[in-house]
């Protein structure tokens, strides 16, 4: 007897048991189920959850092995100083890089996932439905959006508390308001703010040698421009370096290159919406525009707060910080987001444009992508709720020009006919 | 006067099994029944008793609420069994058929002079009325309701459907004497959609507007033509009708007989040699299906084609609408990794490690499995790309969910039938049964609004 066959045995003796969804979901983790159509169509196309949320996995895959490495190289470059002159191979894909990289990354993963799967789990028992799929993603995303030396403890705190607050309480996947994997990032950054910004945690050992005579630091690009240090900024790091990732700041987000291949993927595997990534690179571009030309026009003095960042050319805010890895994997989420094509448009502009603002408003922490999803999500029904009016106002305005006729036994359709006809 | 229709959005999906354009006649079959599940949404009363001879054309059960509306039986015989369900509900009526069939034949009359009552009448009494269906709600048409207009659609996009133009050959008589007839029921348009390059004999008829369609699946479903040329509004009627059921029509017009005779496509990668057969309405599917053989031990029969039939067996009866009958493998069967591996022989909606957009006219042999699990609805947008109708089928399937009566009419539930929903269903990714919740949608609007 096969595997297969044991499997099948083992299904049937679960069959209306408790247990039942944590079985299955191992189960049809390692086999498609043997289930046939009952109603409607006889025949389904074969694209199901599990297939459409591996294939954003894939897409962060090269994410997560990039932060791997880029884990390991920030540490010895603020350690030892950066290499004069860089060379991929010699200085960034090493053993050294991809060890530190992988003890500091994998556990945040393991942690995220194994939390997060438990209570998915826990849910499925309890209230007897399968384990759907939507935390194979989010599960993905939460360690590549946190700082690498984030505690192991505090990550559990914040899964636990966005898969049950933003998730399950609303019903599980595909029934929640808010993307999980940033209500996890937001409980993170009220809760410990401390651990969240600052020039120190973006390292690793950054926090723990605070203070002492080997202290190191990895101020991240936006926080250099927050401060007003654009000079010692472009001084440390030049565009290549940005657009390819080598630079500090949490895991899996550096890399704009790898994020754009990424997106490119999703987009044409049709999974995630081009027209909420097109739009939110535009809505970002556009304030960016804006900024650039209030500091163009001298609206802003040089000695204000605000001023670096604003003076920060326009579609650089693309290259730099979370903003490019929240329009592709995250704004693009079709739960939460916008789900009309037209409300997409609208959608991704505002998260776009309302990122870039708030990066340069925002005193403490300088970046603004994650508030601005979260806030988009809150009105992306509101939008949706216009675009599809659109489409009832049309039905209405038609329905002034219905033609209603009276019944055959009122024996008035013959003269109607005359006059029609 | 023709107009051109194109649609953009759909999906065809190519199947392995299309019918060779041969006709043979099918076996007589000894028992013929009528399955009432064809007629949604009809209360039936028997008018004869069980062991009664009846002949073919010869009413045999009514509907309750509409006394006028008589349904016929398709073959002379004696009535052997009427099988019920929970409450005594009637769900099939047997008929034994005779060696010799006879008609009840009724007087023809002149159509050309004939009144729109006359008309009527003769369509209620004959048994040809439930033919003609209505929509809002895709149930028989209410015949104390004027259409504003009528819908004809000779144009099969659906998976190996029936070829409307082959099977329609030499009908062109029966067509005209019943477009003639449904003209006097009507103040508006017969509008009747062929393919854009078809030699249907229905496009020589006169009395109609014809229209040329082009397009992938679903620009052949009546659904999509009428949201395309003048869509349901709230308070307006339309009534659909099937070219073969016309043809039906037209016969008894003429001659006066109820001839429930029809030309079927035996379709399917399941069956060895799919072709045309002719046979009778209610006939058993056994009396063709194994002249043409069967491949495998396990397949799944329907009644229809893929998306939108309903599933029988060897020993069940051909449906009163269809015109094609299906067979393809069942798919009870685990597929190790099935979820993550790369598919080269299915159809699929994205590229996700999925090739059937590589080759477009590929055909395929599908079988019933669902390739995943029931989930709820996470994916947005795709169901837009193969419906072309100005609704929002999402929103429309939520509304119907949570039983919210006004937010179905607004969002345009009049101007839908399940059938609409069969490719967002196909495709969908949550393999949730939208034909199931638009049917329940549609119920429960005719309950409370009528």
């Amino acid at each position: 007897m096969g595997m297969k066959e044991k499997l099948h045995q083992l299904k049937l003796k679960y069959q209306g048991k408790k247990m039942a969804p944590a079985f299955n979901a191992i189960h049809t983790f390692l086999y498609a189920p043997n289930e046939t159509t009952h109603s409607g169509s006889h025949v389904r196309a074969v694209d199901d959850l599990k297939r459409t949320m591996n294939t954003v996995i894939m897409a962060l895959v090269p994410c997560l092995l990039f932060g791997i490495f880029n884990a390991g190289y920030q540490h010895y470059s603020a350690v030892n100083g950066f290499p004069a002159d860089f060379s991929i191979m010699e200085h960034f894909i090493t053993w050294d890089n991809f060890w530190l990289g992988a003890i500091t990354v994998l556990p945040l993963v393991v942690v995220s996932y194994g939390v997060g799967l438990l209570i998915e789990f826990i849910f499925a028992v309890i209230k007897g439905h399968e384990v759907e799929e939507g935390y194979l993603v989010t599960g993905m995303l939460v360690p590549l959006i946190v700082p690498v030396d984030t505690p192991l403890w505090m990550l559990a705190v914040a899964v636990a508390f966005g898969v049950v607050i933003g998730k399950e309480v609303f019903g599980g996947t595909g029934m929640n308001i808010l993307n999980p994997a940033l209500t996890i990032r937001a409980f993170l950054f009220f809760a410990y703010p401390t651990w969240m910004s600052g020039d120190k945690v973006w390292v690793h050992e950054g926090v723990q040698r605070a203070g002492t005579a080997d202290a190191i630091s990895g101020e991240t690009i936006l926080g250099y421009l927050a401060q007003g240090n654009s000079e010692a900024m472009y001084a440390k790091y030049d565009l290549s370096e940005m657009f390819f990732g080598f630079i500090p700041g949490s895991v899996g987000e550096t890399s704009t290159f790898l994020i754009l291949l990424g997106g490119l993927f999703l987009v044409f595997t049709k999974i995630a919406s081009w027209r909420i990534m097109v739009s939110a690179v535009a809505g970002s571009l556009v304030m960016g525009l804006i900024f650039n030309g209030i500091v163009d026009a001298g609206w802003i003095p040089e000695y204000s707060k605000f001023y670096g960042l604003m003076q920060f050319d326009f579609w650089k805010h693309l290259i730099v910080g979370g903003l490019a890895f929240g329009i592709v994997y995250m704004a693009t989420d079709p739960v939460t987001g916008s789900q009309t094509n037209k409300g997409k448009w609208i959608y991704g502009f505002l998260i776009g444009f309302i990122s870039v603002m708030i990066r340069v408003f925002n005193p403490g922490y300088p970046e603004g992508v994650f508030l601005a999803i979260l806030l988009m999500n809150v009105f992306a029904p509101t939008i949706d709720h216009y675009v599809v009016q659109g489409n009832v106002r049309r039905r209405m305005k038609r329905l002034k020009n219905a033609t209603i006729l009276p019944k055959p036994s009122d024996g008035k359709t013959a003269e109607l006919k005359a006059e029609t006809v | 006067m023709s107009k051109d229709i194109r649609i953009k959005k759909g999906l065809n999906i190519n199947l392995v099994g299309a019918a060779e354009q041969t006709t043979s006649k099918a076996v007589l079959s000894n028992v013929y029944a009528l399955n009432l599940n064809d007629f949604h949404g009809i209360t039936p009363k028997m008018l004869v008793k069980e062991g009664a001879e009846v002949k073919a054309g010869e009413p045999i059960f009514y509907n309750k609420n509409l006394e006028d509306m008589r349904f016929v039986s398709p073959v002379s015989g004696e009535l052997v069994e009427i099988i019920r369900g929970a409450r005594r509900r009637i769900l099939t009526v047997k008929i034994l058929a005779d060696k010799e069939q006879s008609y009840q034949t009724a007087k023809t009359f002149d159509i050309e002079a004939a009144s729109a009552d006359a008309v009527r009448t003769a369509l209620l009494t004959s048994g040809c009325w439930p033919f003609i269906k209505q929509r809002p709600y895709d149930i028989v048409a209410n015949p104390d309701v004027t259409p504003k207009a009528i819908f004809i659609s000779a144009y099969g996009t659906a998976p190996l459907a029936a070829d409307m133009d082959y099977v329609l050959q030499a009908k062109e008589q029966e067509l005209q004497a019943a477009i003639t007839a449904l003209g006097k029921l009507t103040p508006g348009k017969i509008h009747v959609s062929v393919g854009k390059d078809s030699k249907s004999p229905l496009a020589s008829a006169t009395g109609i507007t014809l229209h040329k369609v082009s397009g992938p699946h679903p620009a052949g479903l009546v659904g999509t033509q009428i949201n395309k040329i003048d869509p349901i509004n709230k308070g307006e009627m339309v009534w659909t009708i099937s070219p073969q059921d016309l043809v039906i029509i037209g016969e008894f017009l003429l001659t006066g007989k109820f001839n429930a005779q029809r030309t079927i496509a035996l379709v399917g990668s399941s069956v060895k040699t799919p072709k045309y057969y002719t046979t009778k309405i209610g006939a058993e599917i056994s009396t063709f299906l194994y002249a043409s053989g069967v491949k495998e031990e396990k397949f799944r029969l329907i009644n229809g084609d893929v998306l939108t039939g309903s599933r029988t067996t060897p020993d069940g009866h051909l449906g009163y609408y269809n015109a094609t009958v299906t067979a393809i493998p069942e798919g009870d069967d685990y597929e190790f990794f099935g979820w993550n591996k790369p598919v080269f022989n299915k159809i699929s909606s994205t590229r996700a490690l999925t090739f059937s957009w590589l080759n477009k006219n590929k055909k395929y042999d599908l079988d019933t499995n669902t390739n995943g699990e029931h989930r709820a609805f996470v994916v947005t947008g795709r169901y837009e790309e193969v419906f072309p109708l100005d609704i929002y089928p999402l929103q429309l399937l939520k509304a119907c969910m949570v039983k919210d009566l006004d937010e179905m009419e607004q969002l345009g539930l009049y101007e839908v039938a399940p059938e609409d929903f069969a490719l967002t269903e196909f495709i969908c990714i949550s393999k949730q049964p939208h034909q199931q919740i638009i049917r329940e949608g549609l119920d429960l609007m005719y309950q409370e609004i009528g």
